[in-house]
Formats: structure tokens, sequence, C-alpha cells
């Protein structure tokens, strides 16, 4: 309770402040910032190394097999595309019914959605057999007339993601522009060079704000229903197949349900790494913290429900292949696997309703690796037992992932890491003109509650006196 | 599948999505297998590795699963209650012929005495009732009853294979076959996950490198490309036999007899298993035997007027259409 006033962001704080502060971001992180640097950079040689050497000898060396053709790499990418899709809820979705908590936090979720689309664009690449022909899923036009199969829904996947990519990187971009004309106004050397080109010679004129807000709106727009169908393309990779396990119509909403769950998972994650990173503790509070620990929650249960839905459906549908597939879950080889996602996915996130974890950011950090470990594991519960449990009971089989597999899997969080880190030193990793606005906004009612109290305050004396209170005058 | 054949080909490249391939065919290629004659002796299997250049890929792959055998020979143990007349205990025939059987299940037996071949089933210093686990009740092995089931691509007309492939490396020939072109595949694996009989298979490495040490190479088939990594490969019913068998009728001026040419497994199988041909010819013996045991093709299920017909095709309800049909296994009990 004594919480309840907490305010999402001081208001009182001056706007030179802001761009201090924020600028600050881009000077001098902690060491921890270069350690993380150095991990991520470790993570992501070693899978250089697995696929260089994976290319050279072929898929084998990931202990894939006949019924098992996707392994790791495929529910990676599902869990990376999955990834991106709470910086487009947090951006697009909130931004356009208004909830201006979000400014504060939606830069860095924006840059999560790109740099998680430019990582889980690899994984079917490096999944391919013959990775140098990727090019031919593009319909580009050649003398040989061969165009790609549009019946395909790795090819609607391909369409997808390249979609996705372009305009959420756009999105980013246009909406850190008068960000960038106050970073070009405020540094020297190569970052101002860098600052003039992208700013694209913003003067914060009125006609600029006014074509700009029409523009971040639009794309707000264009952007939201492109986050939905593009998720709901990658569920099209099972749900368009005629195995069991994977041939139910839930699965689009399931997995944009997913989608946005782990998303919202990571930015806890990242909110508390970058708060601490570059001391933002002004602007990265802990009443922000807990709206979006809040959501979560809210996503947290849609999945849950989401997951009880098919596996009802799976149940009383009565298909015995498919209820193998399932049985093959609870208690089969997959049992620990399912069941860890389960446990980390649907019965720790209550750990989210408490206030008092909510707050602590220690807690909250653990807690959202592992929903995120949980929001993994749903993916590999995906792609894993239908593969091995299938119509053909001669050819059910299991499929434990290679050190090759393990490596890649890994690296890619160096991947992401790296790209990200990066980002945040070289771009405002918090929105300067949007939290401006907030604290305006926030000052303005404050003021106006303020004026309020007074004003009633003047009525009663009013009512109670019978003449017009010397205040009130 | 360029835009301008998808343009003016809109209605049959829809209806092939539906109802499987293309509709006027200029064979439509077929298979029986008479589960009756079938032994489990392997040779199709083994007529399949030289015929279209499978490599050999080794003990250690091959438990991996990740052997390239476009026909294998399932095999499936019957039930006991399925057991041969000399296995039923002398007391209950009377209650058995009655229709009454025995409420005991049959006690199993191993046919065959380590005895008969002490050095081979001997291992490792273990017997061979060591090595299964038999300890006189069970064993990992029945001696009766296995039942085995040929398992080749089976051309489904309706493949679930075709439709997912990103780059339509395999496709619907006039023949009525699902081709797959080697070169065009970029071995995403997709038509593998989607096959429901699990018939195609990934070059996971460069198995050309080791499966035919000098001189075995000599015994490559000419005829046919040796796939590199990362391509996926499956029975294609001896595509190249087919050509050949084409051209030279197309030469003469005639067309396909039947029995002219056969695929490699039809060819070897010792007891006559296998049939093949084009469905197409309502002289030939395969288009005889299916309208003899009443299969039609394009049906989720056989309306068959007489029950006791074996005809019968694989997952037939998933709607794929297969093109092979298997006669059922009759046993007397
Ligand atoms: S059996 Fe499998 S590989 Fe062969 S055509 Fe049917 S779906 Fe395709």
């Amino acid at each position: 309770m004594k919480y309840v006033n907490e305010k999402d962001i001081n208001e009182e704080i001056k706007w030179a402040q802001i761009n201090t502060d924020i600028l600050q971001s881009l000077q001098n992180p902690r060491k921890a910032y270069w350690i993380a640097i150095a991990v991520c950079l470790a993570m992501l040689s070693c899978a250089v190394v697995a696929e260089v050497y994976q290319y050279q000898t072929g898929l084998g060396v990931a202990d894939l097999n006949r019924p098992h053709m996707w392994g790791l790499y495929i529910a990676t990418f599902i869990f990376w595309i999955g990834m991106s899709h709470s910086g487009t809820l947090l951006s697009a979705i909130l931004h356009i019914i208004h909830a201006d908590w979000r400014k504060p936090i939606y830069r860095f979720a924006e840059a999560m959605t790109t740099f998680s689309l430019m990582t889980a664009g690899f994984f079917p690449m490096i999944h391919l057999g013959r990775m140098w022909n990727l090019y031919w899923v593009i319909p580009y036009v050649s003398d040989r007339g061969i165009w790609p199969n549009f019946r395909s829904p790795l090819v609607w996947d391909a369409f997808a993601i390249t979609t996705y990519l372009t305009s959420s990187a756009l999105f980013l971009f246009i909406g850190m522009i008068p960000d960038l004309a106050i970073c070009r106004d405020n540094v020297t050397g190569w970052r101002r060079k860098l600052y003039t080109v992208l700013s694209l010679g913003w003067q914060g004129t009125d006609r600029q704000w006014r074509h700009f807000r029409k523009t971040y709106m639009l794309m707000a727009c264009f952007l939201i229903p492109l986050a939905v169908s593009v998720h709901s393309i990658v569920s099209s990779d099972f749900a368009m197949s005629i195995m069991p396990g994977w041939h139910v119509t839930s699965f689009p909403p399931y997995f944009v349900a997913g989608a946005l769950y782990s998303g919202c998972a990571a930015i806890i994650t990242l909110f508390i790494l970058l708060r601490y990173f570059f001391r933002l503790e002004e602007y990265m509070t802990v009443a922000l913290m807990e709206k979006t620990c809040k959501l979560t929650f809210a996503i947290a249960m849609v999945w849950t429900y989401l997951n009880l839905v098919e596996f009802g459906a799976t149940w009383y549908g009565h298909d015995p292949v498919a209820k193998e597939v399932l049985i093959s879950k609870f208690v089969g080889p997959f049992a620990p696997y399912f069941w860890a996602m389960m446990f980390f996915g649907s019965v720790l996130p209550f750990a989210l309703a408490f206030e008092k974890l909510r707050r602590h950011m220690a807690t909250m950090m653990v807690v959202s690796i592992l929903l995120n470990v949980g929001m993994w594991l749903e993916r590999w519960m995906i792609v894993g037992p239908t593969l091995s449990h299938a119509y053909a009971p001669e050819a059910w089989n299991f499929m434990w992932p290679s050190i090759v597999q393990w490596a890649i899997v890994f690296g890619s969080f160096g991947w992401f890491g790296l790209l990200f880190l990066i980002f945040v030193k070289v771009f405002p990793c918090v929105s300067m003109y949007e939290v401006k606005e907030m604290v305006f906004h926030r000052r303005r009612e404050a003021h106006a509650e303020v004026a309020e109290k007074f004003h009633r305050r003047a009525a009663d004396v009013q009512q109670a006196t019978g003449r017009p209170s010397a205040e009130g005058a | 599948m360029s835009l301008d054949n998808i343009l003016t080909n809109w209605s049959r490249y829809r209806k092939g999505a539906e109802e499987g391939g293309f509709h006027e065919y200029e064979h439509q290629w077929g298979m029986v297998v008479d589960l009756n004659k079938c032994i489990g002796c392997n040779a199709c299997s083994v007529a399949c590795y030289a015929e279209n250049n499978l490599p050999v890929v080794g003990e250690k792959r091959c438990g991996k699963n990740q052997a390239m055998n476009w026909l294998r020979i399932e095999r499936y143990w019957d039930e006991p209650d399925l057991a041969p007349y000399e296995a039923i205990p002398t007391a209950n025939v009377d209650a058995w012929i009655e229709g009454n059987p025995p409420a005991k299940k049959t006690e199993l037996k191993p046919s065959m005495p380590s005895s008969y071949l002490p050095g081979l089933l001997e291992q490792d210093g273990q017997s061979f009732e060591q090595r299964v686990g038999f300890d006189g009740t069970k064993s990992e092995f029945q001696d009766f009853g296995a039942s085995f089931l040929p398992m080749m691509c089976q051309q489904c007309h309706a493949a679930t294979c075709e439709p997912v492939c990103p780059v339509a490396a395999t496709y619907h020939t006039p023949d009525g076959l699902n081709a797959q072109v080697y070169n065009r595949c970029i071995g995403s694996r997709y038509c593998s996950n989607n096959c429901p009989y699990r018939l195609r298979y990934f070059n996971f490495w460069s198995y050309y490198e080791d499966a035919w040490p000098e001189p075995l190479h000599m015994q490559l088939n000419p005829d046919l490309s040796v796939r590199d990594k990362g391509v996926m490969e499956k029975c294609t019913f001896c595509i190249q036999r087919i050509r050949v068998a084409k051209d030279k009728a197309k030469m003469e001026d005639r067309k396909v007899i039947d029995g002219e040419f056969s695929t490699a497994c039809v060819q070897t199988c010792p007891t006559g298993a296998l049939v093949f041909g084009d469905m197409q010819n309502p002289e030939s013996q395969v288009s005889k035997l299916w309208s003899y045991h009443q299969v039609e093709r394009g049906k989720t299920k056989q309306n068959k007027e007489n029950k006791e017909l074996r005809g019968y095709r694989i997952l037939e309800g998933l709607n794929t259409d297969p093109s092979v049909l298997y006669l059922e296994r009759v046993r007397e009990v």
C-alpha cells in the first residue's frame, strides 16, 4: 500500500537534466558493460567456430536424424522471432492507446525487436542443408523462370520476416530522429558526423514535428497487424503441416501470446541491466518496472489459457496419433522438459503477482531469465515431440542435440547481446523527447490536481460561509 | 513455376493443390505389394542400394538413424494370439477351434537354440539368451509372428511433401510420380517433416566420400547422380529406368508395354511380392490387381463390396492418395 502514490517518473526533473543524463549513457558505462561485451564476444565466437565446422562437414554434425529433421535451430528461430514482438507491443500498441508510461522504456525494447529479428534470421540459414543456395527462396527474375513455391509456409516466412525487420528498423529509426538531433548538437568527433547524417536535418520546427507525428503514428498502425501476422505465419510452418501435434488451428494466437510473453520477460531482463549499466535509475523507475511486470503477468495467463485449450482440444479430439504426441510430452522422454516449461511458463509468473518480488531487481532478473528459459523450452516442445512421435511407429526416435547445435544456439545470445550493447552505447536508449513530454504532462496533471483541490476547498468555504472566500476570488 | 505459368494455369494450379498433382497423366506408375508373399529377405532393399547409388553410411551413422535406405523393410511382431497352430497347447485346441481361444497367452520359446550356431550367437563371452535378456519366458525377439512391411515412397498424388517445399524442388510429374529435383533442393527438410510415412532421406554428410572405397566406385550406376550433403532424396520408382523405357517406346512409336521393364526392387524380389506397372493401362497387372481388390484412387475410405479382399493403402485416411497398394497378410490360426 505504501507504494501506491509513487510516481512513474520524477516530474520535477529539468529538461536540460534529461539531456545530460541520457547523453552520459553514450559516454561512460560501468565496467560491467565492458565485461558484458567481452562475454558476448566469447559466446559469439563459439557459434562461429561451430557454424564453420558444420558448413564444411554437413548437417550430420548437428546429430539430426531421419524423423528428427528440425532441431534446436528451428526452436531457437521461433524463440528469437517471438522475442521481437514485445518491442512492437510496447512501442506501437501502447503508443496508439496513449499509455504514456511506455515512454522511458520503449526505445530499448524496439532495439531488442530489431536485433532479435536479425538473430532469428540466421537460424533458417544455418539449418539449411545447402545454405549457399538460400537466395532461391527469393522470387528474383531469372532466365530459367523458376520461382519459389508460394504454397510453402517457409516462403511466407521469408517475406514476413524481411518485411517485419525492415519496418521495425525504420520505426526505430524514425522514432529516434529528434533524439539524434539532440545528440548531434551535443557531441563532437565522429559521432557528430554520424548523428548529422542520421538526424536528417532535424530542426524541431513546427512543421517537422507535425510530419513526424503523422509518420510515426502511421508506422505504428502499420506495425501492429504486421507483428500479429508475422508470428501467425511462423506458426503456419507447423499448423499448415499434416503432422499430429502441429496441425492445430489455435497455433497462431498461441504463438502470438507466447511471443509477447517471452518478449516481455526479455524486456524485464534488459530493463534491469540497462538501469544498472548506465545508472538510469531516475528514468527506469521501479514504478515502470511494476507496470511491465503486470503486463507480463497478464500475458502469461493468456499463454497458459491457450496452452490448456490446446491440450484439451487434442485430448477430446480423440485423434490417437495426436494424443500419442501429447502423452509423450506428459510422460514420455520429453516429460522433464515439458514439465519444466509448464512450471517456468505458468507457475513461475505468479511471482510477478507479489509486490515485494516485483520491486526487487535481483529477484526479477532471475525470474525473467527463467521465464525466458521456459519460453525457449516451449518452442522446443513444439518442434521436438511431433517429430519424434508421428504416424510411422517404426520411425519413432529421439534426438539429443550435439555440441554443435548447442554452441550455435548459445552463440546466438552472444550475437544478440553484442548488437544490443553496441546500440545502447551509440544511440540514446531512453527517448529524451518523449520523456520530456511525459514529464510535461505529468507536471501539468500534478498542477491540475493541486488546482482542483484548491478550487474544491474554495467551494467548500463558500458553501460554509455563504460568500466567496478570499482565496477563491 | 513461373509467374506466367501460374497465371495461365491458375485453375489447374489450384486444383493441383487440392486434389494432388496434374490430372492429365501420361502414365500413372503404381505398385502392389503382396504381404502374404513378403518373407522379409531385404533383397529389394539391397537392389535399391545398387541401382540408385545409395551410400552405405556405416554402423555409427546408421545407429544415429542417418541411413539412406530408400526402401526399407519394417518388421512388426504379431500379437501372440496369432501364433501358428503348433504353438497352441494341445489341451486347448478344441476350445480354440470352437472359437474360445485359450485364456492363458501361449508361452514363448526361442525357436532356435543357441547350440545351432554357437560361434555366431555367442559374443563378448555372452550367450545369445544372455544378450537378448532371455530368461526362459520372455525374449526380445518373438519366435514366430513377424510381419514385414516394405516401405518405399508411396508416390502420393496429393503428396504432403510437395506443397511445403519452399523452392518447389519436389513436384508432381506428368507420370504421376512425386519427383525430387536434387539440384534444386536447398535442404530445408520441411518435406521430410511433413511426410507421414517418413520416407524422405537427407544427406547429412558427404556420404559419397567414404561410401564406395575403391574399387567399389566401379559399381556406381552411371544413369544416376551421386548426391552430396544437404540434399533431400527418396525413392523415385527408378525413374531412370522409366525414362529409358519411355524413350525406347517413343522411338519405336508405340506405347510402353506392361512388364517391359520394372524397378530394381520388383526385379529382385525372389517371391514376386512386388508388382510394378502403369495404372492407366487397364491390361497391366497392377491395374488388374487394383481393380480386383476394389481399391480406388482419390478416396480416403474404400467402399468394398467384398470385405474379404485384402487390398489397402497405408494411412489412407490422411488423403495423401498413395500409389502403392498393399495386400494384407492373412494368417491361419
Ligand atoms: S510417401 Fe512421403 S515422400 Fe513419398 S510422395 Fe508421399 S508424402 Fe511425399
